[in-house]
Order: C-alpha cells, then sequence, then structure tokens
C-alpha cells in the first residue's frame, strides 16, 4: 500500500519514545543517557524530513541540516563534561554524582 | 496703621529671637536690654493703639495682613481686628509683660539659663499678642497653641528638676484636652458657616442656631450650643476650670516671673477673653451660657477652699488664682462679659503684683516657699509689705480698690442673670468671697505677721531686694489700687464695649445693674447694702483670729476636720483620679499595643513569622533537589508528558 | 509495494537496533546499536528523496559523532558489574512513560489530518533532480544567517571541547612565540668586564 504520511510520523513517535524509556531507565551509565539523546534528535529529524517530502517543502530539510550541526556540537560539549566528570569522580555512575542536592 | 500694628507682636518676637538664637554670643546683658525694649516699644504702641480707639474713637480695624492659602473656598489668613477689646488686652499684656522683664532682671539674675528666659518670656508676649489680635480662628488658635508651648517651655525651665518636668507635662497635655474640645468647636462652625474670620461667622450666627447636628444617631443636638460647648471646654482647659485646673498648682514648678505673667495673667485669661469675643454665639445658646456659668460657680468656690489649707506661698496664689478665674467665668455665664473683661483687667494688676511680691518674699527667704517657715516679715521687707497689702485688700474686694469694683460687679450680675443655675453660682460667689478673704490674709498674716519662725542664718540675711525688683511691684500696686475707680464707669457701665461684645436684650444684666448706678462712689457706698462687704470682713477677721491670736485652733481644727482636710489636702482627688485613670489607663493601652500588637502581632507573626514560614517551606522544598541527575529527568519528562496530555487530550 | 516493503524492512531494524541501544549491557554494544540505528535511518531518508541529508547522516553523525563517542567510552575505565544494579527497578516505570508518551503522539499522528487524503503522495521528482543543488540554492540564499550561525556554533563547541578537557602536564617544554618575541638583549647578554690575565 501507499506510504502515507502517518506511517513515517508512527516510526518517528516509537523510536522518541524509546528515546525517553532510556533515560529514565539507565540511572548507571551516562554514556548510553547521552546516546539516547541522539536517538531522540534522530526522531525529531525523521519527523522534518517526513513532512518536507509531503509537503513539498525543502525547509524542513534545511532545518534538518541545522539540528544536525548542533546535535553534534552539543555531543562534543556533553562528552568533554562527561570526561571531566569522571576525571574528577571516577566513575560514570548518576547515583554517585549528587553533590548539588539542595 | 497696618504697619503699626504689626510692629506690636513683631517688637517682641524680634527680641525673642535674639535673645533665643544668639544669647550665648551678645551675653546677659544685651539679653535683657534686647527684650525689655522689644516688649517696652510693643507696650508703647500699644498704649499708642488704646489712645487711637478710646481716645480718639477710630472705627474698629478689621483686615487680613496675609492670606496663607485659600483652600475650598475657606481662607486661611493672618489678620488683625483692633477694637476696644483688643486694644484693652494688648494693653494688659505688654504692661504686665513689660513689668515682668524688669523684675526679673533681678529675679534670676544668678540662673544659667537667664537668656533662654527672656527670650521664651519675650516669644509667649508675642504669642499672646498674637493671639488677642487675631480676626479669625485660625490666628487665633495658632496664639492658643504657641502660648501653650511657651507655657511648657516656662514651667520646666529648670529642665534637671524632676518635679518641673512632670508639671509641665502635665500642663501640656490637660491643655490638649482642651484644645481638642476647641479644635473640634472651629471644626463645627467651620463645616455650618464655611469660614474662619469672626466677622463672617457673626453675621452666620442664625444659621448657626437654627442648625441641628447628629452626634449620636437619632438625637439632634443645636449646633450653636455643640460649637459654644466645645469652644468653652478650650477655654476650661486655658483657663484652668474644673475639671481641667489640674495643672494649674504644679505650673508653680517655673520661677515665679512667669507665675506672675503666665498663670495669673495672660495665659490663664486667654479663654476668658475667647469666650468674651465669641459673645454674637454664646448669646445665642442658653444651655452654653448655663453650663459656663456652673462650671465658673464649682471653680470659684471649691478651688479657693483648696487654698486654705495650702503652705506653700505660691500655691496659695495660684488657687487663689483658679478661684478668680472662676469668678470672672461665672460673669461671663452671666451674660456680662464687660464686667468679666473688667475683672480680667484688675485682677491681672493685683495678681501680678501678688506673685511677684511671693517671689520678692522668696528671694529674700534665700529660695523658701513654705509659710511655716516665715512670719513676722514686716520690718525686714517693709517695701514688699505694703504693696501685698494693697494686692491683698484688691483681692478680697476691700471697698474702692480695683478688685472691689470688679468682684462686686461680677456678684450684681449674677445676682440678676435669671439662667437656669444662676442662683446655685450665686451662692457660691457669695461664699468665694468669705473664704478669698479667708486664705488671703491666712497668707498676709502667716508671712509678714506674727512670730519670726526662720532660722537664724536667714534672718541675717534678710533684707529687701534690689530696685528692679521692687520697683515693678510698686508699679503694679499703683493700678490694683485705682485702676478700678478711673475706668469702672466706661468699661463697665459706659459704651467701651460697645459694637463689639453683644449681649441679647433677655440676658441683658449689665442693663439691668446700670439702673442702680449712679457713680463710682455710690457704687462703693451700694456695697454697704449687700452682703459681700461684711463677709469678706468676717473673712479677714476669722484669719487674724486663728492664725494671730490663737495658732491652735488652727490645729485643732485640722486634727478634729482631719477627713476635709484630706479631702482638700488631696484637691478633692482629682489628681489621684487622672493619675490612675487616665494616666495609668493610657499607659496601660499602650502597653497593650506595644507588647501584644506590635511585639506579639507585628514583629513576631507578620514579620518574623512570615520569614520563619520562609524558612520552613524552603526547608521542605530543598528535598526536591536531590542531586541526581535522573531525578531531574524524570521529572522533566513527566511534566512534559502532563503537559502535553492536557494540550492533546483537554 | 517495494517502497511499502523497504520502508518496512528499514523501520523494523531502526527499531530493534534503537532498542538495543537503551537496553545494552555493554556501552560500546550499545554505540555501536547506535550505529546500526543511523544507517537504518538513513535509508528510510532516502526513501524521502532526501538524499544529501541521509549522506550526511552517515559522515557526520556516524562518521564523527558515533566515532567520539566510541573514542569516549573505550577511555574512560568502567566498572560493568555495577551497571547493572538498579535496572530492573525502574523499567516498569520507564516502560510505563514511554508507553504513554507514545500513545499521546499516536494519538495526534495517526488521524485524519496526517493521511492520504489531506496530504497525497507527492510525485517522485525526476531522475536528474539533485537534492543537493536544490539545497545549496536555498541554504546559502535565503538561510545564509543561519548557516553562519550554525558555523559559530561548532567553532564554540569546539573550544568549550577543548577548554573543558585541557590538561597542561607540568614539566613539559613548549615554545611560547609571544614570549620568544618579548625577550630583550638584556635579558640575555650580560658584559662582566675583567682584567686581563698576565701570563
Amino acid at each position: 500500500m501507499t506510504l502515507a504520511l502517518n506511517h513515517y510520523l508512527v516510526l518517528a513517535a516509537i523510536l522518541f519514545s524509546f528515546s525517553i524509556a532510556g533515560i529514565i531507565i539507565n540511572r548507571k551509565n551516562l554514556i548510553v543517557l547521552l546516546m539516547s539523546i541522539e536517538l531522540m534528535l534522530l526522531a525529531v529529524n525523521l519527523n522534518f524530513i517526513a513532512f518536507s517530502h509531503f509537503l513539498n517543502d525543502l525547509a524542513g530539510q534545511v532545518f534538518v541540516f541545522f539540528i544536525l550541526t548542533v546535535a553534534a556540537a552539543e555531543a562534543a560539549i556533553g562528552l568533554a563534561i562527561l570526561i571531566v566528570l569522571f576525571r574528577n569522580k571516577q566513575t560514570i555512575n548518576m547515583a554517585d554524582i549528587n553533590e548539588m542536592k539542595g | 496703621m497696618q504697619s503699626l500694628y504689626l510692629a506690636i507682636p513683631l517688637a517682641s518676637l524680634f527680641g525673642a529671637i535674639i535673645a533665643g538664637l544668639f544669647g550665648k554670643q551678645i551675653g546677659r546683658g544685651a539679653s535683657h536690654w534686647v527684650t525689655s525694649l522689644g516688649v517696652a516699644t510693643s507696650f508703647i504702641l500699644s498704649l499708642v493703639v488704646l489712645k487711637d480707639v478710646v481716645i480718639d474713637g477710630a472705627a474698629i480695624y478689621n483686615e487680613s495682613v496675609y492670606t496663607w492659602m485659600v483652600s475650598d473656598g475657606i481662607k486661611f489668613e493672618v489678620g488683625f481686628l483692633i477694637d476696644s477689646l483688643t486694644a484693652l488686652m494688648m494693653t494688659v499684656v505688654t504692661a504686665v509683660s513689660l513689668m515682668v522683664h524688669i523684675y526679673t532682671i533681678g529675679y534670676m539674675s544668678e540662673d544659667p539659663g537667664y537668656q533662654r528666659f527672656f527670650s521664651y518670656i519675650s516669644l509667649f508676649t508675642f504669642s499672646m499678642l498674637m493671639l488677642v489680635m487675631s480676626n479669625n480662628f485660625l490666628q487665633l488658635f495658632f496664639g492658643w497653641e504657641a502660648v501653650g508651648l511657651v507655657s511648657y517651655l516656662l514651667i520646666g525651665f529648670w529642665f534637671k528638676k524632676e518635679t518641673a518636668i512632670f508639671a509641665n507635662m502635665k500642663a501640656f497635655l490637660v491643655n490638649r484636652v482642651g484644645d481638642f474640645g476647641f479644635l473640634l468647636g472651629i471644626a463645627c462652625i467651620l463645616m455650618f458657616t464655611g469660614s474662619l474670620d469672626y466677622y463672617e461667622v457673626f453675621n452666620k450666627a442664625d444659621v448657626l442656631s437654627s442648625s441641628t447636628i447628629e452626634i449620636f444617631e437619632g438625637e439632634p443636638w443645636s449646633v450653636i450650643t455643640v460649637a459654644c460647648i466645645l469652644l468653652f471646654i478650650g477655654a476650661m482647659g486655658k483657663s484652668a476650670q474644673v475639671p481641667l485646673h489640674v495643672w494649674l498648682p504644679d505650673s508653680m514648678e517655673g520661677p515665679t516671673p512667669i507665675s506672675a505673667l503666665i498663670h495669673a495673667a495672660t495665659m490663664v485669661t486667654a479663654g476668658i477673653f475667647m469666650v468674651s469675643r465669641m459673645s454674637p454665639l454664646f448669646e445665642l445658646s442658653e444651655v452654653a451660657l448655663s453650663f459656663v456659668m456652673i462650671i465658673g460657680a464649682i471653680t470659684a468656690f471649691f478651688m479657693g477652699l483648696i487654698g486654705i489649707v495650702q503652705n506653700d506661698i505660691k500655691r496659695v496664689v495660684a488657687y487663689s488664682t483658679l478661684s478668680q478665674l472662676g469668678y470672672m467665668t461665672v460673669a461671663l455665664g452671666a451674660s456680662a462679659y464687660s464686667v468679666a473683661i473688667f475683672h480680667l483687667m484688675t485682677h491681672a494688676f493685683f495678681k501680678a503684683l501678688l506673685f511677684l511680691a511671693a517671689g520678692a518674699v522668696i528671694i529674700a527667704m534665700h529660695h523658701e516657699q513654705d509659710m511655716r517657715k516665715m512670719g513676722g516679715l514686716k520690718k525686714y521687707l517693709p517695701i514688699t509689705y505694703w504693696v501685698s497689702l494693697i494686692g491683698t485688700l484688691a483681692l478680697i474686694g476691700f471697698p474702692g480698690t480695683s478688685g472691689y469694683f470688679s468682684k462686686d460687679a461680677i456678684i450684681e450680675a449674677v445676682h440678676h442673670s435669671e439662667l437656669p443655675g444662676a442662683s446655685f453660682a450665686y451662692v457660691m460667689v457669695l461664699l468665694g468671697v468669705f473664704v478669698t478673704a479667708f486664705y488671703s490674709f491666712r497668707l498676709f498674716f502667716m508671712v509678714f505677721h506674727g512670730e519670726e519662725r526662720m532660722d537664724q542664718h536667714t534672718k541675717d540675711h534678710l533684707h529687701e531686694p534690689p530696685a528692679v525688683v521692687w520697683v515693678p511691684l510698686v508699679l503694679l500696686a499703683i493700678p490694683s489700687a485705682i485702676i478700678g475707680w478711673l475706668t469702672v464707669d466706661s468699661i463697665v457701665f459706659g459704651s467701651y464695649f460697645d459694637n463689639v461684645l453683644l449681649t441679647l436684650r433677655e440676658h441683658d444684666v449689665v442693663a439691668a445693674m446700670k439702673e442702680f448706678y449712679h457713680g463710682e462712689f455710690s457704687f462703693v457706698l451700694h456695697g454697704f447694702s449687700g452682703p459681700a462687704v461684711y463677709l469678706a470682713a468676717a473673712g479677714a477677721i476669722s484669719a487674724w483670729f486663728i492664725y494671730l491670736k490663737k495658732p491652735s485652733i488652727a490645729d485643732a481644727a485640722q486634727q478634729k476636720l482631719s477627713f476635709i482636710h484630706k479631702l482638700l489636702d488631696q484637691k478633692y482627688y482629682f489628681d489621684r483620679f487622672n493619675d490612675i485613670v487616665f494616666a495609668g489607663g493610657s499607659k496601660v493601652i499602650g502597653s497593650i499595643f506595644w507588647r501584644i500588637g506590635d511585639g506579639i502581632i507585628i514583629d513576631g507573626i507578620a514579620v518574623n513569622g512570615s520569614a520563619r514560614v520562609v524558612g520552613w517551606f524552603s526547608q521542605k522544598i530543598r528535598n526536591i533537589q536531590t542531586g541526581y541527575l535522573n531525578h531531574y529527568a524524570f521529572v522533566m519528562v513527566s511534566g512534559l508528558i502532563l503537559l502535553l496530555g492536557w494540550a492533546v487530550l483537554g | 509495494m517495494i517502497e511499502s516493503l523497504v520502508f518496512y524492512f528499514f523501520a523494523a531494524i531502526t527499531i530493534v537496533s534503537a532498542g538495543a541501544v537503551i537496553t545494552a549491557r555493554n556501552p560500546v554494544h550499545a554505540a555501536l546499536s547506535l550505529v546500526l540505528t543511523f544507517f537504518s535511518s538513513a535509508f528510510i531518508w532516502m526513501l524521502l528523496e532526501a538524499e544529501f541529508l541521509a549522506i550526511t547522516l552517515v559522515l557526520v553523525y556516524v562518521g564523527a559523532v558515533m566515532v567520539l563517542f566510541l573514542f569516549v567510552v573505550m577511555m574512560l575505565d568502567i566498572n560493568i558489574a555495577r551497571i547493572r544494579e538498579g535496572f530492573i527497578k525502574f523499567l516498569p516505570v520507564g516502560i510505563a512513560l514511554a508507553l504513554i508518551m507514545f500513545g499521546l503522539i499516536y494519538y495526534v499522528v495517526s488521524g485524519d489530518q496526517f493521511s492520504l487524503e489531506s496530504m497525497a503522495a507527492p510525485v517522485a521528482k525526476a531522475a536528474d533532480y539533485s537534492n543537493t543543488k536544490e539545497l545549496g540554492m536555498v541554504l546559502y540564499t535565503e538561510y545564509v544567517f543561519a548557516f553562519e550561525i550554525a558555523a559559530v556554533i561548532l567553532l564554540v563547541a569546539i573550544i568549550a571541547a577543548i577548554s573543558l578537557t585541557l590538561r597542561r602536564r607540568p614539566g613539559t617544554r613548549y615554545q611560547n612565540p609571544s614570549e620568544q618575541m618579548k625577550v630583550q638583549k638584556q635579558d640575555r647578554l650580560r658584559i662582566v668586564k675583567m682584567e686581563a690575565e698576565k701570563k
């Protein structure tokens, strides 16, 4: 059958909910948390491209272009922070990182 | 002419400012010269005005000098109303003030606050002049308050003395109660006539007498009665009528010159002056007039009784002043305004004389004021003796002295009055004559006659005070003796106060008295046909008998009638009552507001309480910040889902 | 027909590998699964005629970002045993929230607004259609400002990442050119006058 926009959007929704689950489940591993965020961005990108295709407007693709840029930058900085955190605490277990409590 | 009128109060004010601000720089001599010259200028110019008004018959001057502001149609101005009443008051005030200034040079010569004292008494003269020369209620109130303030400053002149501070606070607070009534009265008048100017109000007096005001729901009161009674409450405070009289005896804590100036001759007469000035209003309310008369009668008799048991020489004269003020008030109540002003004038002279003479005795006795330690001073202080005798005779109303004319006129006036309470007042003033004579001669005999009860050291130093002290005494003794004879004809029975003091025909007791008046000499003889002269003689003789012949009677009486003695000694417990009820009550209320209202409610609950609530709340809230990243992420996601759910489904 | 088959195939791969990312025990496995997810997503993007972006996804995302991830995973010395604790405790909550989220989005997305009646399947582009060229035409004219800012963002990212993690080892010798330029003759040379020695 012909693919409608719905299909693509549902796929994106599934990826998005996976990433939410990933954020909540992964208490112990900060790296996997960051990866879940990348998954989230992927889901959003898929949404944009699907809309761009069905509405015949390149603006969606341009936006994805920029999201990729920013996601790359964010991943880099996030990992840099992770490294510095690991240097200081020798752990990436979230349960051990609670010094900012009120 | 206006600059002349302006110069009169301003000359005294100028002296006050110079001595007050630059007293230290210019020294004592220059201070007393500049203030005395200022008051002397005011006095001479007042005489010029008196001549202008009385002899040359100038028209009544009623002009505004300066408009302070106009608000909502009401004019707030400084203005002068110069008529015969004003001229008389101005002359009396400046004359007595000048005498007191000169006397003070001798009396306060060793006091460290010399310049301050002169500045204050000149300031007082200025305030009193502004009061009497005023043509509107605002300036009247200004002068009223200003004399109250200067009185406070002067009573507490020796401010390191605790009793003086107690006395000046008492004077100020009691005066405040009177001023509150006064202000309400002025407000009442302003509300119904829309103006503060005397003549505008007098012209609208019929509006006042026909309107009613409901202070309590459903009970309409006549506005003129309410306004007049409220104004009189102000007079009660200032002129020390019962029950607002309690401050005057304590005011004797101030130096004797001011007792003479303020609490005998001038400030306390401001109330009498004010009621006379307001005669067009008072005449329209018989209730107010009766009230005035009864209060005056009570004051006249009962205050005199207290004077009998006092041992401080100044206190006796103070209670005498209270009693005489009561006499003036009775005359006002009987609608004999001219008689009241006449007695005001004569009383100013002989009471100031008596006070200053008492002061002379006090200096001679090295500041000893207890009469039980005096006696037989006649041979040491001859001039003081003779002027005191003249003053005392004037006070008791010895036929021929000025006091006789004014006092007898009052008794006659009350006799003729037909207002409710007049007969009570008549009995009171007659009995008052006996009491006055009794305590006056008690003082005279205890101080100047009899055995000498002072110690040897004081006796060696007894001598007549310097000229600067006894010359004013002599100068005051002269009018005490003769001014009655000279002026009763024109002031009381003549046309002096025509167009100034209004009396309605049905109340006109002076007109009734005029029918029996055939000149001064016949007035003197007429006195012998009434009870007053004999009562006075009886009082004097009783005093001579008890205090000179058989002093033991006094002690026996004190023991037998100890209840009455206690009652009089405690001044009818007015002071105790005020202390416990009003002062104590205010302290309790204040304490409640302080400890509970301020301390517990505002500080504890509102200020500290809110801080504590914030602290407690934030303690609870900070548990949300766990520090765990996954908790934060969880909350964020949950919140997002909730919002999304609400947006999508809601 | 072919199209939907291709779509379902690659969609399945994407979903499975995404599941692997979040449940993997070993972070290296998780990273590699993410790489697979990106690859299959790129295929789907190709289906949607976004060729340039699909290639970019592979080159940039997989080639740079995921490599970076792998570097970091390898570099950090992670205690695997401790990682698995508490996994079971949070699983129900995570699943529940994910399901709720999916349910909400599905409710919106699967409606008639996005079906074929409202949005018709677009006509396939011509064979010589160059997605890159079209994208370039738009990017450098309408969106040039955003383009420049994106460049700045990348610059900022570089600087931030370096400055966060830079470590100076004490004792290493290095050249400081600005100091070298500032040197004066008197810092280096000192002339000492001495008597000439006899003999």
